[in-house]
């Protein structure tokens, strides 16, 4: 399997101050890493870092992160804005946020492909309801035509990820994608990112605080204490023999189910 | 065992002009009895906060009644509501939010001590004795609520709440926004305080899996009703209603 | 880069400190000035010279004299008591006012709070000057009335924002944990509500100054406010206006103490609304 993103001993700082210290890790194609910490690990920043989103005040202050031969921090703006949502897609906690309220949805997934792409409505329309068919939803015109507030919340968030394949991503970015969710359809989310990699052999990094949503997916996981990496390795190995004791008071402080 | 308080029929409704009317609660009734922790299982909008909000008196209810060591409490109010609350108390989901932002902790957590007629050197007394008993160190009182994390302002709010030794305690969503250490750390506080001190729980959750670890019984709300009820192990092995059998299956 | 834009920030922030200083400073020596009013006056401003009666600005007379011969400086100085203590005064009892109402509406609600909005949204309805004119015509002239007057079109707006900060706070989970720990309605108002509510309506008040001294001024310039010989800027104008074309001073000092006090208040108020607003600071 081809590497696709590499973080060589990235270090960044907000306001001067480290937030995260000497992280590396590889992605290969089609693969799912989940990114777990406790809140203040510097987890999402590790990814904001990725799509120029550390805002005016972070920086990456060392290493560097390569995607397809190209150093992200060092690129211009302009040519970020042309990888963002075009080869690295993103979703965030909630979807339903990211959308305009007085749209249909419809509407606003074309607005942002015809930032990219030279695109009619029609061929807009064939090429969004084959998507939404492929990601497992039954009424895609009725998608389209509604607003996002007449979507459930998990619904909405279904479709924020269906709206960051539109472009077909090779990387898929996802930000605490289930954490605004209710327990029965966080499910569902995770199932949907699931297909999408099965459909598109999209790689994905989900961070996240809820261990589950890393069991549920993740092929390796990558914990983080304080901005730097505590453990790196198979999920199966890290949740079930944690190498480090953090990973070890991690896991044992996650309530699970006794089904018996 | 007598309960410690019983709730019947208890309904709310939201009446907004030219919106028709939203039932969030749909004649609950329940028992808790004295030494037990009931847990409330719900996703969000199945009226499990509107239902202790009722209980505990911060919103009125339209129907039923709300029986606390056997006095109603549906209707009292001002002084007589006062005297409830020495004998319940409530630690809420945002424990940052729920301090006084511009009040020291301290001040916050003698509060109910000061207001029941105690000195102000007895309750810094009192306020420092709580804040070792919920593990944080006397010089937390003169701290000011963004000055803590999340989980040490948690403690603070416990030790709010247990200040006037309540024999009822609600947590809602107590853990909810904390990080799973630190959720654990204050699950195994509540334990022994439990003990220590005598209380009842009523302890609203959204993690069924918290819940089975945590309590005596559980209630599963849907759509403002309570569809099931009964040791949270039988809950889980043998859910008979749709909703709690669809909730059991999305666990990761 | 970033350092570089932390740098700034911490320069505008420490601005914002630097400005406040300055105008605190300038606001305070304009009110120490009318305190001491009697005493920094190079003459006494009601004594008439007629012999000296318009006399242009010179060393002995900074500001000139007016058509009785008497000292514009001297006049102006003590207009600052009439003026400045006059203007405070108003803008406390607005400020009073239309908290106290606007904290009951917000915390009572139901019906009294419907009845006492539509009564501002009535005030608010008119026109300000001209509906404080009305008042101080059926109240008769007199700075008094004029402080009366401008009281009872001004108030609404402070109601407004306390109320409406009041059913911010009421919806808070600290005030919930503050009924729980068995607080009376009196101290969950004065220990919880005012503290936290207090910050955005002083500030407004603060803005409020240089407004309210010009209303007053042009109340008394229409000649419903002090009335003359009572030394006060509008008045003074109002009174010497027919000398404009030949001895403009007359009407120049009065106007130009009025421009300054406005300013320094105006700018005093802005640079405490940024400086309670940590999110403005550093624009």
């Amino acid at each position: 399997m081809a590497e696709i993103l590499r973080y060589d001993h990235v270090e960044i700082a907000y306001n001067g101050k480290t937030a995260v210290r000497d992280v590396s890790f590889t992605l290969n194609e089609g693969e799912i890493l989940g990114i777990v910490g406790e809140s203040g690990s510097g987890k999402s920043t590790l990814i904001k870092a990725a799509m120029g989103l550390l805002g005016p005040n972070g920086l990456v202050t060392r290493g560097d992160i390569w995607y397809n031969g190209k150093s992200l921090p060092d690129l211009k703006e302009n040519e970020l804005r042309k990888i963002n949502g075009q080869s690295i897609g993103m979703i965030f906690q909630s979807a339903g946020a990211s959308f305009c309220p007085i749209r249909t949805v419809g509407r606003q997934l074309y607005e942002s492909m015809t930032e990219h792409e030279q695109i009619s409505k029609k061929e807009f329309q064939t090429l969004a309801l084959s998507l939404l068919q492929k990601l497992g939803f039954e009424n895609g015109q009725r998608i389209l035509q509604s607003y996002p507030f007449e979507l459930s919340g998990g619904m909405q968030q279904r479709v924020g990820i269906a709206a960051a394949m539109l472009l077909k991503p090779s990387i898929l970015l996802a930000d605490e994608p289930t954490s605004a969710l209710d327990v029965s359809v966080q499910k569902q989310v995770v199932e949907e990112m699931l297909l999408v990699r099965k459909t598109f052999g999209t790689a994905i990094v989900v961070v996240t605080h809820n261990i589950g949503v890393i069991g549920a997916m993740a092929d390796n996981v990558l914990v983080m204490k304080d901005g730097a990496v505590v453990e790196y390795g198979e999920t199966k190995q890290v949740l079930e023999n944690p190498r480090e004791e953090y990973t070890r008071t991690l896991m044992a402080a996650v309530p699970r189910l006794r089904r018996m | 065992m007598k309960p410690i308080l019983k709730v019947e029929n208890l309904t709310k409704v939201f009446s907004r002009r030219g919106q028709p009317d939203f039932t969030a609660v749909k004649n609950v009734s329940f028992e808790l009895m004295t030494g037990e922790c009931l847990g409330i299982i719900g996703e969000s909008g199945s009226g499990k906060t509107t239902l202790v909000n009722m209980i505990t008196r911060l919103l009125d209810a339209t129907e039923g009644s709300i029986i606390l060591r056997g006095e109603d409490i549906t209707h009292i109010n001002g002084k007589e509501l006062r005297t409830v609350y020495r004998k319940m108390q409530m630690v809420f989901q945002t424990p940052t939010d729920s301090f006084d932002p511009r009040r020291k902790l301290g001040d916050s957590i003698g509060e109910s001590l000061r207001n029941n007629g105690m000195s102000v050197s007895e309750s810094k007394q009192n306020v420092t004795r709580l804040l070792k008993m919920c593990g944080l160190p006397a010089e937390f009182a003169g701290r000011y609520p963004h000055q803590v994390s999340g989980g040490q302002c948690q403690r603070a709010a416990i030790a709010r709440a247990i200040a006037i030794k309540p024999e009822l305690l609600v947590l809602d969503e107590a853990t909810s926004a904390l990080d799973v250490t630190i959720q654990k750390e204050i699950l195994e506080l509540l334990t022994m305080l439990k003990d220590e001190l005598h209380m009842s729980y009523l302890f609203i959750c959204h993690d069924i899996a918290l819940v089975q670890q945590f309590c005596d019984r559980v209630l599963v709300m849907y759509k403002g009703s309570i569809v099931e009820q009964g040791r949270p192990d039988d809950v889980i092995q043998n859910p008979k209603d749709d909703y709690t059998k669809r909730l059991i299956d999305s666990i990761l | 880069m970033s350092e570089t834009t932390v740098r700034i920030q911490k320069i505008c922030r420490d601005t914002v400190k630097t400005r406040l200083i300055i105008f605190g400073t300038l606001a305070l020596l304009l009110v120490a000035c009318s305190l001491f009013a009697e005493h920094l006056c190079p003459y006494d401003p009601y004594l008439q010279d007629l012999s000296n009666a318009k006399a242009a600005p010179s060393a002995e007379h900074i500001f000139g004299t007016d058509r009785y011969g008497r000292d514009m400086l001297s006049r102006v100085i003590v207009g600052s008591r009439t003026s400045i203590f006059s203007t405070l005064l108003l803008v406390a009892i607005i400020t009073v006012i239309g908290t106290v109402i606007g904290v009951f509406c917000g915390w009572h609600g139901k019906w009294i709070d419907t009845v006492l909005m539509r009564i501002s949204d009535m005030f608010l309805a008119f026109p300000g000057l001209v509906f404080a004119l009305a008042v101080a015509g059926v109240l008769g002239g007199g700075l008094q009335n004029a402080i009366i007057a401008l009281a009872a079109i001004s108030w609404p707006k402070y109601a407004r924002i306390a109320r409406s900060q009041t059913l911010a706070q009421k919806e808070t989970t600290y005030l919930k944990a503050a009924k729980l720990a068995g607080d009376s309605t009196a101290k969950i108002i004065f220990k919880h509500i005012l503290p936290n509510i207090i910050g955005p309506i002083l500030v407004t008040s603060m803005l409020d100054i240089g407004t309210m001294m010009m209303e007053l001024a042009g109340l008394s310039f229409l000649g419903l406010g002090a009335k003359p010989p009572i030394a006060e800027w509008g008045s003074m104008m109002s009174d010497t206006r027919s000398l404009l074309t030949t001895v403009p001073w007359v009407t120049f000092a009065p106007g130009l103490a009025i421009f300054i006090s406005v300013m320094v208040f105006n700018l005093l108020g802005d640079t405490i609304r940024d400086y309670a607003d940590p999110k403005s600071r550093g624009r």
